[in-house]
């Protein structure tokens, strides 16, 4: 019976990670759909940022009230996680709570799991809150509906299903220990402190030893099995975050916020132009025979630098982006959480049609028009507010900006007074139409 | 009658073999504007005042491509940048300061990769060094205790962490400085930026400086104060939406200076 119990364990154990590894996998092909940009410098500055940001969840507190219940989930649900290796090593041997020759430390770290379990609870009950009770700005947006909703939704539930798993699997071996069960008790006494959950005891106050056996198996398997389907749903979630958050922030920009890349190639061409000794009908014969012109900007996730990818896998849709936005506080249709679940879904389109087909074909969609409209990109102020807000270092700006530079040298699709002053810088070194010659009137006007 | 106010040029100070200390970048804004002409000015007086040695480029000077960088527009971005890194370095600039924060983070930020390496102020943070070496006294004037809530511009704060330099200045006026419920990093843009200045917003049920501007009137300020010339019209353009340009002016530091200075 044990053994069979043991080899179900290495089962599930070896598929939940097995399945882990290969979405691991198709996320890095996806990532990879993008252009290359070089982020490996200041690796000591990106680490401090990291640490800061990713680790520190500096920016989380901004909002102090939500900020103060993720940093209480996140560091319950980490370190609850370590139980999780003593889990994983009692049931593939056979073991009743192996770590227990810790001793007093032992006690010391179950009873802060406890606490901690406790604490989660109650920080994912006041999240349920928040987010179905109360009408916050931020989780009311058209974007949410749906899924988004749903699953940020489903986390929440499995989280409290979890928490709850924990503690009644830790209240029925405390109980099964002060019945003297075998397998259980141990000579040594009683292993763990169980500050919290020995107040479930009277629930099972009466019960036989194989009963609680079975409610405490049962729990023990549901809470493991649950680790590991939440392991592998993190793929289809915004709870990737809890994984990608740390590259995410690495690798995100250490530049001045207001710096938008110069683009190399229009450099380049720039420089052929203004080039005095430069052939003009020397141009074309550089470029290699049937290599295509390089395309200006982005239309779809192919033209995106891989970082812009990642920070799409990224976002926790927590729309505090979208809540500093002047454009969507002013009713506009722009979101910038709205750009980067766009992004996302379009490269998961993308990639469901290389899982099926082994590559990309062309399926008639692309992320302009799409996915993302013309009037959400034409809406943004460039005021970098989303960028400041995000708490996971995302720039959805470099996005928007990508995609108007598409529009405005693809397609010349500005919208006509933009245009308008495009010409009249071109002609007169200016947004409006005043004569260059005229710079410096002002000096003599009174 | 005023004299008109004495700007030389780079050409003039060239024609002489001479380098000023400073070039006033003076901006498209500061040039053609008539609101932003009259901050160009009071920057000039000021400049007189703390006897700094400057000159501008006049009709040398072009757009520095912001406007169409940040529509889309990098070909157009970089032929101005280009041009305009020909002439400065044709002058062997080294030092610019402006009071516009576009000029200021275009020139500070996308230029040195384009061969244009200068030292790049804006003016409240030149105006502070100026301050700092005792060449400019800023005192109270007019403007003491005068509730005055300052307006961060986007791409002077967020974009480049600038938040201090104008409000120690407004500080030494002794104004009674109120902060938005929205300030420093936390600011709420104006609504110019990313070319929104050259084109009518996007359906909407509001447009973005007077959502701005209510939340500077929820202070209940005599004077916003803004350190660019594209969010003093649009803050200004708001205040007259709301019917309270009688009681509530929109100014440019600079100008409160000056203004305090009776110059
Ligand atoms: S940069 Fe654009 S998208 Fe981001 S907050 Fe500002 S207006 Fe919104
Ligand atoms: S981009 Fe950042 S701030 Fe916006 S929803 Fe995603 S995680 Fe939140």
């Amino acid at each position: 019976m044990q053994i069979i119990a043991q080899v179900l364990f290495l089962v599930a154990l070896v598929a939940g990670i097995g399945f882990f590894i290969r979405n691991i996998r198709r996320l890095v092909r996806n990532i990879k759909l993008g252009k290359e940009v070089d982020r490996t410098d200041n690796k000591g500055e990106r680490f401090a940022k990291m640490a800061r940001i990713a680790f520190g969840q500096s920016k989380m507190v901004k909002k102090p009230v939500s900020g103060f219940l993720h940093v209480i989930v996140y560091v319950g649900f980490v370190i609850i996680n370590i139980e999780v290796l003593e889990i994983i090593i009692d049931g593939l041997f056979g073991t009743h709570r192996i770590l227990s020759f810790m001793g007093g430390f032992y006690d010391v770290l179950i009873a802060s799991f406890e606490v901690l379990a406790l604490l989660v609870l109650i920080g994912v009950i006041v999240f349920w809150i928040r987010r179905n009770l109360l009408n916050i700005y931020r989780f009311l947006s058209r974007e949410l509906k749906g899924w988004p909703k749903n699953d940020a939704n489903y986390i929440l539930y499995f989280e409290m299903v979890l928490m709850v798993l924990f503690l009644v699997m830790n209240a029925t071996d405390y109980q099964l220990q002060l019945n003297g069960a075998p397998h259980y008790a141990s000579e040594a006494g009683i292993t763990g402190a169980f500050p919290i959950s020995q107040f479930l005891l009277p629930i099972f106050d009466g019960m036989s030893n194989a009963t609680l056996i079975i409610i405490e198996r049962a729990a023990w398997w549901l809470h493991i099995l649950g680790i590991l389907f939440f392991l592998n749903y993190l793929y289809y979630s915004k709870h990737l975050h809890i994984l990608l958050a740390f590259p995410n922030v690495y690798f995100s920009k250490l530049r001045p916020q207001g710096e938008m890349n110069n683009l190399q190639s229009v450099t380049d061409e720039v420089k052929l132009m203004m080039d005095p000794d430069a052939d003009p009908f020397a141009a074309p014969a550089e470029e290699e025979e049937g290599a295509e012109p390089e395309k200006f900007g982005a239309s779809d996730v192919f033209d995106l630098n891989q970082v812009q990818l990642l920070n799409s896998y990224t976002c926790t849709e927590c729309g505090r982006c979208t809540a500093e936005c002047p454009a969507n506080q002013t009713g506009k249709k722009l979101s910038p959480r709205k750009i980067m679940m766009d992004t996302r879904d379009r490269v998961e389109e993308v990639g469901e049609i290389i899982n099926t087909k082994g590559k990309y074909e062309d399926n008639g969609k692309q992320l302009l028009d799409d996915f993302i409209l013309r009037e959400e990109l034409w809406a943004c102020t460039t005021c970098n507010a989303c960028v400041e807000a995000c708490p996971v270092g995302i720039d959805p700006l470099s996005i928007i900006l990508d995609m108007r530079r598409y529009l405005v040298m693809e397609e010349s699709a500005a919208p006509n007074e933009l245009a308008i002053a495009m010409t009249n810088i071109e002609n007169n070194g200016a947004p409006w139409p005043y004569n260059q010659q005229d710079r410096l009137n002002w000096a003599k006007e009174n | 009658m005023a004299e008109a106010l004495k700007v030389p040029t780079m050409a003039e100070y060239m024609a002489e073999g001479k380098k000023p200390e400073v070039l006033f970048w003076v901006g498209c804004a500061g040039s053609f504007d008539d609101r932003a002409k009259k901050i160009t000015k009071a920057f000039v007086k000021l400049l007189h005042e703390a006897g700094v040695d400057f000159a501008v480029l006049g009709t040398e000077e072009s757009c520095t491509g912001d406007p169409a960088k940040r529509s889309g527009n990098e070909f157009l971005f970089q032929m101005q940048a280009a041009t305009n890194i020909e002439v400065l370095n044709g002058y062997e600039i080294e030092k610019v300061v402006t009071a516009c924060p576009h000029c200021f983070n275009t020139i500070k930020n996308e230029y040195p990769a384009l061969g244009g390496n200068y030292e790049v102020m804006h003016h409240t943070q030149f105006l502070k060094s100026l301050l700092n070496e005792g060449k400019l006294k800023v005192e109270g004037g007019k403007f003491k205790g005068k509730r005055i809530t300052f307006h961060d511009p986007c791409y002077l704060g967020r974009a480049n962490g600038e938040y201090e330099a104008p409000r120690d200045l407004l500080r030494k006026l002794e104004v009674e400085l109120v902060e938005m419920r929205k300030c420093k990093s936390n600011g709420l843009c104006c609504g110019a930026g990313g070319g929104q200045m050259f084109k009518e917003p996007e359906p909407g049920n509001k447009d973005v400086n007077i959502e701005r501007t209510e939340q500077a009137m929820e202070v209940k300020p005599e004077v916003i104060a803004a350190g660019c010339p594209f969010c003093n019209t649009m803050m200004t353009d708001g205040v007259k939406g709301k019917n309270k340009e009688d009681s509530v002016e929109v100014m440019d530091v600079a100008e409160l200076i000056a203004n305090a200075h009776d110059l």
